[in-house]
């Protein structure tokens, strides 16, 4: 016997070849390059947009398409285009960030309360049914009555009333680990507890996380642009797209384009990272693989 | 057998997809008459008993040939709504797995009752004193109160009185009875055949008896049928296959019923196991396990012969 | 004397509804800001109207206290005043509470309606044209903002054909909010009933219906439908229950005002108590019908009963 608690294998296939299997199937092409598409705008929106997004007046009030404004223009005469490329920055930012705080929030309780176990366990887990029992737009909203309207507090008020959902998932994954050969060895050779949570749980939560993760991005970006819709997220004049729809609602009769086109932005990123999501948790399907 | 059949399969073939299951199977079951249907399992009873009333599930299942006459009309060509008049009313069919064949969610009075509601027009008080005459004749006593029970509440021998009692409802003319006594204890399955031996004769029906047990037939049966690999390999009345068995594949059969056997000592069982319907070659498929085997066995199809004493075989006993 | 197995259903509730409650109270604890300034609404005032106001909303007790005494009020139904207004919050939800209900309840019919059919259409024929399309647009489906979709409709059918009034009080004037609601609970619906009635048309019982000689449609609907219903019946309750709390965002896009616009409005106003009230009005039907439901199933499912009795 040595003293080294055997490492625990990960599942996580070598990039390459996690990027080739993902690619395997044509809905998870056209979500790929949509999503390129739109990163590349919101990278590139400084060099791309052909207007300054906030500077108003550079076109006629609710102008309609045409070859110099390719989506028309808003009630201050703003080009539409470029708002929707600045949008993009926005809502992929915002998207991250949220599931960030949903996945590292949830998975370290999830995690945690699944390790301890016992009383604890019980109440996080008791914990979690109530916060389960909120509508998921309810809780956002009472959260960001708490912090506060603006981009960053529906970020926060999205990712935090989505660590609910992400703990429950990692508790009952933690919970088929530690049962496992190598946890107990570790613990065996009196391996401390944040050592086993980091070095031997951790990695093999791994692939449920990043499935977790981009099974939730596309929600998390529909959430916060419907919080902003709702004035409750990003302010006038920010470029970001739940909040010019819910100025194009205003004029649709005059202007649909003031709401198609930041709808139909909003529709095909949510769409092409749901699209790449979903085949990458097949390929990754944690179950399938045994996550050990 | 002058009188005319009440069942005649003829010829029936069989393909699950692409596989053929059954393949030229005939038989025939005089009114009144018990046939036993008798191989080892996977060998294509089950679905020789669903064709009958057109129960294959589908896809997979499709008849590709042969015709089914019951009491003179073909059930391969009846409508839907013909074919609907027989299932349940003429035709009754007991399965062999009595805990999933009920409906958890309703009351076995009202499983009983139904085929009674739609098959003889009953009203509801009338069908569930009915239901209640049918479950004393099943032997669950108490009848009255029992109605109101749910599957969950029974054991798995009362289950099958349930189900005999569904099966029996409108007195058909023919059971068919798959397994109906594998998944019980050995205690019930004596009695479950005990009541169903004693009904065929209250109720004057023939029976279609399907099993694996040897035991069974030789106790039940007027005739008895062979079926190895989707094929009927023999097939004489019951009492003469018992004394003289001609087939190969029955002999050995025979010798695995625990009666042949010395009390305590391991029961011997076939060697080999029946081939996939892909590495099935040109001549009889028993062949290859076959202590016997000619050499033309293994090329040459063996016809079936004529009754009484039917047999597929180039080198029998 | 063991208890009846639903009461012991219904007085499990009680802590959840405590628990829940609780969650609501301490959270808007956090809201920064003096709360009585809040509820002058930023209109300066003296030391002493400040003082006066505390008391009278309590606010003057030690943080326990001011717990207990929301408990025990929210456990008799008294939500308190709102800010703004000054009129007891339940006395609002109340005025407020019918176009959610019939938003509600329109936009369930239409999911019903839709998801039933679809659900049952591809439940019967897996890998039929149906199913097909079904299962490859649901992606697409859950990738639409419903708001936008509901813009969609008003510019397509309200603004542009004229069919329908998109403001107004009328029944005609629900018929594209159902719409926006109902397209989405359909979808999630119809899969959930495509799937469990699937799974059910494999047992074996529905082998022993057909063998009685019942119609096909008989089969469906007695033998595989109670079967199958729950996962279905689950997911309408709970979505009901959402709606009744308001359907925020579609009643934000067809200006209606029901409840959930009125909570949009409280959080924008920062009226705590009304907050509060709706937070806890929203929880509680929803905890309510969660339980609702589990007494259901234990009338569609027999062995439910027993395992719980
Ligand atoms: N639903 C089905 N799908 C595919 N193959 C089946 C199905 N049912 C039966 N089979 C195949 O048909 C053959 C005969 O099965 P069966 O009639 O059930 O045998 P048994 O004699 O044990 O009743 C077997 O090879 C079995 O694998
Ligand atoms: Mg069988």
């Amino acid at each position: 016997m040595t003293t080294a608690a055997p490492a625990a294998a990960t599942t996580i296939l070598p990039p390459r070849r996690l990027i080739a299997r993902t690619l395997g199937a044509p809905g998870a092409v056209a979500g790929s390059i949509i999503l390129a598409v739109l990163v590349f705008g919101a990278i590139f929106a400084p060099l791309l947009s052909p207007f300054d997004p906030n500077a108003t007046r550079v076109c006629p009030r609710l102008a309609a398409p045409s070859f110099t404004h390719f989506f028309g223009c808003d009630l201050f005469g703003r080009d539409i285009f470029s708002r929707i490329l600045y949008g993009a920055r926005l809502s992929l930012a915002v998207g991250l960030l949220t599931v960030a705080i949903s996945l590292v929030a949830g998975t370290i309780f999830g995690m945690v309360i699944a390790f301890l176990g016992g009383r604890v366990d019980r109440i996080g887990v008791r914990l979690l049914d109530v916060m389960l029992g909120f509508p998921a737009i309810v809780l956002a909203i009472l959260i960001v009555a708490v912090l506060g309207v603006g981009a960053f507090n529906a970020a926060l008020a999205v990712g935090i009333s989505g660590i609910p959902r992400i703990a429950r998932v990692i508790r009952s994954a933690t919970l088929t680990l530690v049962g496992r050969e190598f946890v107990e060895s570790a613990r065996a050779v009196g391996a401390s507890q944040t050592r086993i949570l980091r070095r031997h749980l951790l990695p093999n939560l791994l692939p449920i996380v990043i499935v977790l993760g981009s099974l939730d991005l596309g929600g998390a970006i529909l959430s916060t642009a419907t919080l902003s819709f709702l004035g409750l997220g990003a302010q006038p004049p920010t470029s970001e797209w739940g909040a010019m729809l819910s100025a194009g609602r205003e004029f649709m009769r005059y202007a649909p384009w003031t709401m198609i086109f930041p709808g139909l932005a909003l529709f095909l990123a949510v769409m092409s990272v749901n699209l790449v999501g979903d085949r990458l948790s097949h390929v990754l399907d944690p179950r399938a693989s045994g996550h050990g | 057998m002058a009188e005319a059949p009440l069942l005649a399969v003829e010829s029936l073939s069989v393909a699950m997809g692409v596989t053929p299951v059954l393949e030229d199977v005939s038989f025939r079951i005089a009114p009144g008459e018990t046939l036993g249907l008798v191989g080892e399992s996977g060998c294509g009873k089950s679905v020789t008993a669903l064709s009958i009333m057109r129960l294959l599930p589908n896809p997979p299942g499709r008849i590709i040939g042969g015709r089914i006459l019951f009491d003179g009309t073909d059930m391969l060509s009846l409508d839907i709504g013909a074919l609907r008049a027989i299932r349940g009313d003429r035709i009754g069919m007991i399965f062999q797995e009595p805990m999933t064949s009920l409906n958890p969610v309703y009351t076995i009075g009202d499983q009983i009752g139904e085929s009674l509601i739609f098959h003889r027009g009953m009203n509801g008080r009338t069908a569930r004193s009915e239901t209640a005459k049918l479950l004393d004749l099943v032997g669950i006593p108490a009848a009255r109160n029992q109605l109101d029970r749910y599957p969950h509440e029974l054991s798995g021998g009362q289950r099958q009185r349930v189900m005999i009692a569904i099966a029996l409802a409108c007195r058909p003319r023919l059971l068919i009875a798959d397994e109906p006594t594998t998944a019980l204890d050995v205690t019930v399955q004596a009695q479950i055949l005990d009541l169903i031996g004693r009904l065929r004769h209250e109720l004057g029906m023939a029976v279609l008896l399907i099993t694996h047990d040897l035991g069974v037939v030789a106790e039940f049966c007027d005739r008895v049928a062979v079926m190895y690999a989707g094929r009927i390999v023999e097939e004489a009345p019951a009492a003469q296959l018992f004394k003289q068995p001609r087939h190969r594949y029955t002999e050995a059969l025979l010798h695995t019923m625990p009666a042949a056997n010395p009390p305590g000592r391991k029961l011997p069982s076939i060697s080999g196991t029946v081939p996939a319907p892909a590495d099935r070659g040109e001549g009889c498929i028993f062949a290859p396990r076959c202590g016997f085997a000619i050499p033309r066995c293994a090329n040459e199809l063996p016809p079936l012969t004529e009754p009484p004493h039917r047999l597929r075989c180039w080198n029998p006993a | 004397m063991t208890m009846p197995w639903f009461i012991r259903r219904i007085l499990g509730i009680v802590p959840t509804l405590f628990l829940t409650w609780s969650i609501v109270f301490g959270v808007l604890q956090l809201i920064p800001g003096d709360p009585v300034m809040l509820a002058l609404g930023g209109t300066p005032a003296s030391d002493e109207v400040l003082d006066n106001e505390r008391r009278r909303l309590g606010l003057d007790q030690p943080v326990y206290i001011q717990y207990l005494t929301f408990l025990k009020k929210m456990a008799v139904g008294d939500l308190g005043n709102g800010y703004s207004s000054k009129q007891p919050v339940s006395e609002m939800i109340a005025a407020r509470m019918r176009p959610s209900l019939e938003l509600a309840l329109g936009g369930l019919l239409v999911g019903i309606v839709l998801g039933v059919a679809l659900g049952i259409a591809a439940g019967l024929r897996p890998h039929g044209w149906i199913d097909t399309a079904m299962m490859s647009s649901a992606l697409v489906g859950v990738s639409l903002p419903s708001f936008w979709i509901g813009m969609l409709l008003i510019y397509v059918f309200g603004l542009q054909l004229e069919w329908v009034p998109i403001l107004g009080d009328g029944i005609d004037a629900l018929i594209l909010p159902s719409i926006t609601i109902g397209l989405f609970l359909a979808g999630g619906l119809a899969r959930l009933i495509r799937s469990a009635l699937i799974e059910t048309m494999t047992q074996d019982y529905i082998r022993t219906a057909h063998s009685k000689g019942l119609s096909a449609v008989r089969v469906v609907a007695k033998h595989a439908m109670r079967n199958a219903i729950i996962p279905p019946i689950t997911l309408l309750g709970l979505q009901f229950a959402v709606l009744i709390g308001g359907a925020v965002v579609t009643e934000r896009v067809f200006a209606r005002a029901g409840l959930g616009s009125m909570l949009i409005d409280a959080v924008l106003t920062k009226d705590i108590p009304l907050v509060q009230g709706l937070v806890v009005y929203t929880t509680t039907a929803y905890i309510v019908i969660n339980l609702l439901l589990e007494l259901l199933y234990g009338i569609v499912d027999p062995r439910i009963r027993s395992r719980r009795a």
